[in-house]
């Protein structure tokens, strides 16, 4: 179980929108943050590493900014095996390179710009995630 | 430099708002999509707070004629739905389902000092680059020989 938190999670929500926005204002670019991860792997596509580097160098000072400011680490539970985090890493790796985009991209960015690809692509990945949780947790059991 | 620091302190506000949300979360993010299970509707939030923000924000930002910093905006021109486009994003919800985290979610968790998050993006760009490398040799394949 874990608790329901729609403050947070609005709160949260709006933070990863003006986020997105600010970006778009400033650098004209989509927030996707696989498409900023595969813009850092080899082959080099263009010289356009300096921006996406420093975002997710950013994102990963997050927890330290919240540790100083409230004074605690969010705490996260991670139910998967280590075996289901390589099998699932590998293929969201798949998935997102030859997707375009993941759920920030296509989820947030996308959807809000009203791009079919985006709707189809988001409406595909949930139903899929969904039927995924559904076999582990029901039809596996666990 | 400006656009650096711009980048760094914009990824700073996204890796808050994923943390605070509890996209970071697996337990969260797996029981969002166990509707028939212990069900936690959070997410749902965490989208429609995003989605007004940027619905709002784009249509105001893409008005302007370019960026503050930059001399054009960068949006994606394609239009049509193809199998590359659904199959990948089948099989990122199935990864997603199997291992709770998204790349969104796993890069402001990498901070936190645990190993899972170390993990999934270790994999994560190994599946990357397993595509491109696939993509490279077909690119190769169909070049003419000599």
């Amino acid at each position: 179980m874990t608790e329901f938190t729609p403050v947070l999670s609005l709160t949260g929500g709006i933070l990863i929108g003006l986020a997105s926005v600010m970006l778009m204002a400033t650098l004209g670019r989509i927030a996707g943050i696989s498409g900023m991860i595969g813009g850092l792997l080899p082959p080099p596509t263009s010289g356009e590493w300096g921006w996406r580097l420093a975002f997710l160098a950013g994102m990963i000072t997050a927890p330290a900014v919240l540790l100083a400011a409230t004074g605690s680490m969010p705490a996260i539970e991670v139910p998967s095996s280590t075996g289901m985090l390589v099998i699932g890493g590998l293929l969201v790796g798949i998935g997102v390179s030859y997707g375009s985009g993941c759920t920030s991209g296509h989820g947030v960015c996308g959807m809000a710009r009203l791009s079919a690809r985006s709707i189809a692509a988001t409406l595909t990945f949930m139903l899929t995630t969904g039927v995924t949780v559904f076999v582990i947790r029901h039809v596996i059991g666990g | 430099m400006k656009r650096i620091v711009f980048s760094f302190a914009i990824g700073l506000v996204f890796g808050i708002g994923i943390l605070v949300s509890g996209m970071a979360n697996p337990a969260k993010i797996l029981n969002f999509f166990d509707i028939a299970g212990t069900w936690d509707p959070s997410l749902a939030f965490v989208m429609g707070g995003a989605l007004i923000v940027t619905a709002i924000g784009f249509r105001l930002v893409l008005s302007r004629s370019h960026p503050l910093l930059a001399g054009g905006f960068s949006l994606p021109t394609r239009h049509d739905i193809d199998v590359r486009l659904l199959g990948g994003a089948a099989v990122f919800g199935v990864g997603w389902g199997i291992a709770g985290f998204c790349p969104g979610g796993a890069v402001p968790a990498l901070g936190l000092g645990r190993s899972e998050p170390v993990i999934f993006v270790t994999a994560l760009i190994a599946g990357m680059m397993l595509v491109k490398l696939i993509d490279a040799a077909r690119l190769r394949a169909a070049k003419p020989a000599g």
